[in-house]
C-alpha cells in the first residue's frame, strides 16, 4: 500500500514522485487508499511492533481512517461525537504563513500544540517566496510529506501546505483554497454580492449596483453564482458567470423571486416565486425552460436547497402552523415533515455534499445552527448563528454571527464544534454560500 | 556583415537560453500555485444586464422551449414615480409571525381602497416588511406574504382590480426602527402603501 510503505522512507527518496499522477492518484482517492482490508492489517501488524504505541492509539488511528474511508462510515464517528483534535505543533514559520497555518489547521479539527504534546510535527520556513514544509509522526518518527510551495502569494502558499497536511493525516481534501460568496452591507440598507477565500481574505465584489442583494448560491463546480437583487426595485433572481462576466436576469415574475438553489449536477433551479399568490417553490430547468410549481400552500416557503443525487429538496415551511423542514421529490410529488426532534422553528436548511447531514437554523430565543441526519431524527444546537453552508468536505460548515449591530462570517468544525471567526474589516456579512 | 551579425544573435540566444537554464535550479518538490489572475476577473468585467420587458425567466422567449408565462404574469406595472407621502399614514402592522391583516388595520386598507378608487391612472405598490426576528429568506417570503395579504384584501373587499397593484418584501432590510426591543419590532412588521404615478 502506498500510503504505509511511503511513511517509511525519507522524504527525499519520495519527493520524486511528490508530484507524479500516481503519487496524486493514491493519496486523492481516499476509498482507494482505504479501501483494502489488507492494509489494516498491515497497519495494524506494524503499529504493534512500535511498542510504545497503545492499544488506545491504534484504536484512534483505524477510527481518523475511518473517517475517510467511506462517506457512510463517517457519519457514525460524527453521531458518535467522538472525532478528537489532533495535536500538532508549528515550528520555523512566521508572520502570515504561520497565521494561516494555525487558522487553518485549527479549523479542520487540529490543535496547535508543543512539539512534545504534539501527533504530528510540522516544520519548515518561508521566505525567498516560497513555503516549505516537513511533516513528521512525532512517535514513529515517520516522515509523511516534504514539500516546498512557490508562486502565487505567500498565503495561497500556506493554504496549499494545510491542505496537503490534511489530506495525508486525515486523507480527505482539505478546504483551505475554496472560496465563498456573501452578502456584504454597507450603511443604508444597501449591499453587494462579494466573494472571498473561505477565511473571508482577498474580499472583492461581484456586483457594484448599489440595491439590496440576498442569497448568492454557486452554480456547482462552475464559476457562476446566482442571487437575488433589488436593482430593478424589485427581487429578481440572477444568473451572474463570472468567467464571463455576463449576467442575466433568471426569474422575474411579479411578487418574489429568491431563494435560488442549483441542482448539483448543475441542470435545475430550485426558487421561491410567488407569482400564484403566495411564495411557493419552484423548479425549472437551468436554461429557464419547464417551470414546475412544487408547493401550492397558504404558507411562505424558504431557503430549498437539493440532495446531493438530486432527487430530493428540503426547505423551509410551515406544517399546520408549525415551522418546519420539509422534504419533497424534486420532480413533484408529496411532501413530508424532517423529523428535526428536540428545536424548533427551523429554517435554512443546507444539505452536506456526502448526503448524510442537514444543517439548519433554528430560532429558539436566539439562532443556533443545527445539524440533523438527512434522514431526520434528533436535531443537535451547535453554536448560535444562522444561514449555515456546507463546504465541499461535509464536515466545516460556514456561518453568519451577530455580534453587536453588524454580522459577520465564522466557521464552524461540526465534528469538534469548533469555531473561528473570518477576516472582516468592515460592514456586515451574511449569507455566505460555499462553492462546490 | 550580415552573417556576422546574425551569428551573433545566434550566439547571444543560446547564451540567454544556457544562462537561463542554469538558472532554475527548481526543486522537484515544488509546487507552483496558480494566483489568482489565472481566475476571472469579477467586478471589471460585469456583463450589462440584458432585462428586457416584460417578466419571466430570463430574457424574454418566444415560440416552443420558452416558459410558459400565463398573460396576467406579464403586466408588471413597475413603472411610475414613486409617491411615498400620499399614503404613508395608511402603514398597516402585524402580529409576530403572522400575514393576517388585523381587524384593527382593516379602516386603514379600507382608506387605501377608495384612495385607488377616486384616483383612476395610478398605480399602488405594497411593500411587505418584518422584523429581525426571522431567518432573512425565511422573512423575505414572510414579507411577500404580508404584502399578499394586503392585496388581496383591496381584491376581495373593495375589487380593486389586480392589475393596478403590484407586491414587493424586503423581508428584515428595511426597517423602520434599529431598536431591539418589542416596540420597535412592531413598528418594523408592516406594509407600507406607496402610490406610482404615470410618468
Amino acid at each position: 500500500m502506498h500510503l504505509f510503505s511511503f511513511s517509511h522512507r525519507s522524504p527525499e527518496a519520495e519527493t520524486l514522485n511528490l508530484n507524479s499522477p500516481r503519487f496524486h492518484r493514491a493519496r486523492s482517492d481516499p476509498h482507494r487508499a482505504a479501501s483494502s482490508n489488507r492494509s489494516y492489517a498491515q497497519l495494524a501488524a506494524t503499529f504493534h511492533r512500535l511498542t510504545f504505541l497503545s492499544v488506545v492509539a491504534i484504536a484512534a488511528l483505524i477510527a481518523l481512517r475511518n473517517i475517510s474511508a467511506a462517506e457512510d462510515e463517517r457519519i457514525s464517528v460524527y453521531g458518535t461525537a467522538k472525532v478528537r483534535v489532533i495535536p500538532i505543533s508549528l515550528s520555523g514559520y512566521s508572520g502570515e504563513a504561520a497565521s494561516v497555518l494555525r487558522f487553518d489547521l485549527e479549523i479542520a479539527g487540529f490543535d496547535i500544540t508543543d512539539p512534545d504534546k504534539a501527533q504530528y510535527l510540522l516544520s519548515g520556513k518561508n521566505d525567498g517566496g516560497q513555503v516549505e514544509g516537513r511533516l513528521q509522526d512525532r512517535l514513529n518518527k515517520a516522515n509523511l510529506l516534504a514539500k516546498a510551495y512557490t508562486g502565487d502569494t505567500t498565503r495561497s502558499q500556506a493554504h496549499a501546505l494545510a491542505d496537503d497536511v490534511v489530506m495525508t493525516i486525515l486523507r480527505v481534501p482539505g478546504i483551505a483554497r475554496s472560496r465563498i460568496a456573501f452578502r456584504q452591507d454597507r450603511a443604508g440598507g444597501t449591499g453587494e454580492i462579494y466573494l472571498a477565500d473561505y477565511d473571508g481574505q482577498n474580499a472583492k465584489p461581484v456586483t457594484q449596483d448599489n440595491a439590496i442583494v440576498a442569497a448568492p448560491t454557486w452554480v456547482p463546480t462552475h464559476w457562476h453564482l446566482f442571487y437575488t437583487s433589488y436593482k430593478s426595485g424589485y427581487p429578481w433572481i440572477y444568473s451572474h458567470n463570472l468567467t464571463t462576466g455576463e449576467r442575466r436576469p433568471f426569474a422575474r415574475f411579479p411578487g418574489l423571486n429568491s431563494s435560488a438553489a442549483i441542482s448539483p449536477d448543475g441542470n435545475r433551479v430550485a426558487m421561491i416565486l410567488s407569482k400564484s399568490g403566495s411564495p411557493d417553490l419552484w423548479v425549472c430547468n437551468i436554461d429557464g425552460t419547464g417551470l414546475t410549481q412544487l408547493t401550492k400552500t397558504p404558507e411562505d416557503e424558504s431557503s430549498p436547497c437539493w440532495s446531493p443525487n438530486g432527487k430530493t429538496i428540503c426547505f423551509a415551511s410551515k406544517i399546520n402552523e408549525r415551522r418546519s423542514l420539509v422534504l419533497i421529490p424534486s420532480t413533484g410529488g408529496a411532501a413530508t415533515r424532517l423529523r428535526t426532534d428536540g428545536i424548533s422553528n427551523p429554517s435554512e436548511p443546507d444539505w452536506s455534499p456526502d448526503g448524510n447531514t442537514i444543517v439548519f437554523t433554528s430560532q429558539m430565543g436566539n439562532f443556533n445552527i443545527c445539524t440533523v441526519p438527512a434522514a431526520g431524527g434528533v436535531a443537535e444546537p451547535i453554536v448560535a448563528g444562522e444561514d449555515p453552508s456546507w463546504a465541499p468536505n461535509s464536515r466545516t460548515v460556514i456561518f453568519t454571527k451577530r455580534v453587536g449591530g453588524k454580522r459577520i462570517l465564522s466557521l464552524l468544525d461540526v465534528p469538534t464544534k469548533r469555531v473561528k471567526d473570518t477576516a472582516q474589516i468592515s460592514g456586515s456579512r451574511s449569507q455566505p454560500s460555499w462553492a462546490k | 556583415m550580415k552573417r556576422a551579425n546574425l551569428l551573433n544573435l545566434f550566439l547571444a540566444t543560446i547564451l540567454i537560453a544556457t544562462a537561463g537554464l542554469g538558472c532554475k535550479k527548481t526543486p522537484k518538490n515544488v509546487t507552483t500555485i496558480p494566483g489568482m489572475q489565472n481566475r476571472a476577473p469579477v467586478s471589471d468585467q460585469m456583463g450589462n444586464m440584458q432585462a428586457g420587458p416584460g417578466t419571466g425567466i430570463g430574457v424574454p422567449r418566444t415560440g416552443a422551449g420558452g416558459s410558459e408565462l400565463k398573460p396576467g404574469d406579464i403586466a408588471n406595472p413597475i413603472d411610475g414615480t414613486e409617491d411615498r407621502s400620499a399614503l404613508a399614514d395608511m402603514t398597516i402592522h402585524f402580529e409576530y409571525d403572522r400575514s393576517a391583516i388585523k381587524t384593527s388595520e382593516q379602516p386603514k386598507l379600507d382608506q387605501v381602497a377608495t384612495f385607488m378608487k377616486n384616483t383612476p391612472g395610478v398605480q399602488l405598490r405594497i411593500e411587505g416588511n418584518c422584523d429581525e426576528r426571522g431567518t432573512p429568506e425565511y422573512n423575505r417570503a414572510l414579507g411577500e406574504r404580508r404584502a399578499i395579504a394586503g392585496r388581496d384584501y383591496l381584491i376581495q373587499k373593495h375589487g380593486i382590480p389586480s392589475d393596478r397593484i403590484t407586491t414587493v418584501s424586503y423581508g428584515e432590510d428595511k426597517p423602520v426602527d434599529l431598536g431591539k426591543t418589542e416596540e420597535s419590532y412592531a413598528k418594523n412588521r408592516r406594509d407600507d402603501f406607496v402610490i406610482l404615478r404615470p410618468k
